[in-house]
């Protein structure tokens, strides 16, 4: 009986040591698979917004992801007018008005391609469509393309850091 | 302490220590089979002689492979092809195995599904062949993504992205699986160490599982009959070999099992000589370019089917679809609610499940690999309700099945 009581003991002294070392093995295990410092660290960038042209798609890249900047012609703003939901995505630089995004499909991540004499997106994966302001034209992508953290410097956006009119945007669901 | 005499011969003294003869019986001369069965009961050896043809390339890519995103596209597209002797051979034979390994596999799951083997004692050699089915699913997956091609780096963050879990938008979790916040180096080399070392030495785990699993049931026959294997192999024992209905597993079935495997690999290898266009796919002879999609970016044939099932829903309506195709095969022992462990012809309107579920697999199949416009959204729309439909009709048709 002592005996018995005296492995018992032993038994549950050892789970005890067990589970504190696989609780600790666990989160070393996770942190091992985090992102890197340096990765999180590579995560600005600068882009000059004085040299893009009207209507003319340039994918640019952030964090390894493309970053659609299309500056609206006059034509695309007089169609955006009344809709909420495109004023709300525009990004306005100086007199410039700009659609600035993730270039990944809401969906499952692919890029959708610019087709120009449409002015809109078509996601090539499983067929969904983004009207030139970034919102959806045809599902499966359950919403708009998400808009990087940006702020305003002048002439300049900086894509990383959040700026009060990124704040906002973030604030009211217009992007995630 | 065990009591050891001088040996007479190196078998003695090997049986002596290890039991050799004891273990020869028990694995393979008094291990029974029935005799009652078909080429398709060769297929459980015609999967492991592929998966030793994988791990003997693949030891031979993992000489000269580099897990690196600036040199593995290079490493395996011009060191291994065409600076390493044979080292297009190794190549050819892995990707050809791996797509192969599938059709195999599949051949094999729908036997057992036609004869009824996964009920009566049979569940855990079912469950233990899906566990094997998900691990040979992730090893396909992790090794598309070595030659980091651009079917590599697209079909990577499509299916990472899944883990986002549509509206709930685990980006966190995502970025924790690819340890960035797009697929680089860090997913590459975790990658690469799941597809060479963890689900490897998974996969020789559960294969081990998957014949214990075996053992106590036997395997089942083509008429579904419950034998008495202990008095059949008495039977067989005694001389009566002709009366018996069972024979030994070595070498009276392995030599029919041989036969198979031989058919198999002679048209295995006219595939990697001279047919092996199909599983290397154009796309990825590009290397990864994460600012370009491809046109059209579809996974691996075997994959299609589920693929299929989350194409044509909104996001959140696919992914559970598609888990549940996933998932819902593991389930088949316990949604078949019938006793009747015998072939599907013989079980009414289980033989048309049967065979709907199977055309149905193929041409969700063959939609997955077309572009998702007009007539071909459609057809894979309505294939994909209808898997859905079959699966919640199974346990009705079977509780209501004739017992036989
Ligand atoms: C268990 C079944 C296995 C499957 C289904 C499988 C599948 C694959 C696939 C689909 C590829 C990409 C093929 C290509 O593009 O050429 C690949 C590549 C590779 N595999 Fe495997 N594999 C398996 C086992 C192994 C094993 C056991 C090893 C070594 C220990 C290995 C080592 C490699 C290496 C180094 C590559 C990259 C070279 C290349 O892409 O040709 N594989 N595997
Ligand atoms: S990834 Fe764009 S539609 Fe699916």
């Amino acid at each position: 009986m002592q005996d018995s009581s005296r492995r018992g003991f032993m038994g549950k002294a050892f789970g005890a040591v067990a589970a504190v070392g696989a609780l600790g093995s666990l989160v070393a295990m996770k942190s091992s698979w985090d992102p890197l410092p340096s990765v999180k660290e590579a995560g600005f960038t600068t882009l000059d917004m004085s040299i893009y042209e009207e209507g003319v798609m340039v994918t640019e890249k952030w964090r390894g992801k493309p970053i659609f900047v299309l500056k609206k012609s006059a034509s695309t703003m007089e169609k955006e007018k009344g809709n909420a939901a495109a004023e709300a995505r525009n990004i306005k630089v100086g007199d410039s008005n700009f659609m600035v995004a993730i270039g990944l499909c809401t969906h499952l991540g692919c890029i959708p391609a610019f087709r120009a004499d449409s002015n809109d997106f078509k996601c090539a994966c499983h067929g969904g469509e983004f009207t030139a302001s970034g919102l959806v034209q045809k599902v499966p992508p359950p919403r708009g393309f998400d808009i990087p953290p940006f702020k305003i410097e002048g002439n300049k956006l900086v894509l990383g850091e959040v700026g009060p009119e990124f704040k906002k945007m973030k604030d009211t669901g217009i992007t995630l | 302490m065990a009591h050891f005499t001088k040996a007479t011969s190196v078998k003695d003294w090997l049986n002596q220590r290890l039991a050799v003869d004891k273990v020869e019986k028990v694995m393979a001369s008094e291990y029974w089979i029935p005799k009652n069965i078909n080429f398709l009961w060769a297929m459980g050896m015609v999967l492991l002689i592929t998966f030793s043809l994988l791990l003997c390339s693949g030891i031979f890519l993992l000489m000269y492979y580099v897990p690196t995103v600036e040199g593995a596209f290079y490493s395996v597209n011009y060191t291994i092809m065409r600076e390493v002797g044979f080292g297009w051979l190794w190549r050819h034979i892995h990707g050809v195995a791996a797509s192969v390994v599938f059709l195999i596999m599949y051949i094999h799951m729908f036997t057992g599904i036609y004869y009824g083997s996964y009920k009566k004692g049979r569940e855990m050699i079912w469950l233990s062949g899906m566990l094997l089915f998900i691990a040979f699913s992730t090893e396909a997956f992790s090794g598309y993504m070595l030659p980091w091609g651009q079917m590599s780096y697209w079909a990577g963050m499509v299916i990472t992205n899944l883990f986002a879990g549509g509206s709930l938008h685990a980006d966190g979790l995502v970025e924790w699986i690819r340890g960035d916040y797009v697929p680089a180096q860090a997913f590459l080399g975790r990658f690469f160490m799941l597809h060479v070392v963890l689900v490897p030495v998974a996969i020789l785990g559960l294969i081990g599982l998957h014949f214990a699993a075996l053992r106590i049931p036997h395997v089942n026959n083509q008429d579904g009959e419950e034998i008495d294997f202990e008095a059949e192999s008495k039977k067989y024992l005694a001389g009566d070999k002709a009366g018996s209905k069972v024979m030994r597993f070595a070498n009276d079935f392995l030599s029919k099992d041989m036969m198979v495997v031989g058919i198999y690999l002679l048209f295995f290898f006219y595939l990697v000589f001279y047919n092996y266009g199909f599983a290397m796919d154009p796309v990825n002879f590009d290397p990864a370019d994460g600012l370009k999609t491809p046109a059209h970016i579809y996974p691996e044939w075997y994959f299609l089917w589920s693929y299929e099932i989350l194409r044509p829903f909104p996001i959140d309506t696919g992914l559970v679809l598609f888990g549940l195709a996933q998932g819902i095969f593991v389930a088949l022992p316990f949604l078949d609610r019938s006793p009747n462990a015998v072939p599907a012809s013989r079980r009414g309107l289980f033989k048309i499940w049967f065979w709907a579920m199977l055309c149905n697999m193929i041409l969700l199949t063959s939609m997955g690999k077309l572009p998702p416009e007009g007539i071909f959204s459609q057809i894979g729309l309505v294939s994909a309700i209808l898997f859905v439909v079959l699966w919640v009709l199974l346990p009705i048709i079977t509780t209501f099945e004739k017992k036989l």
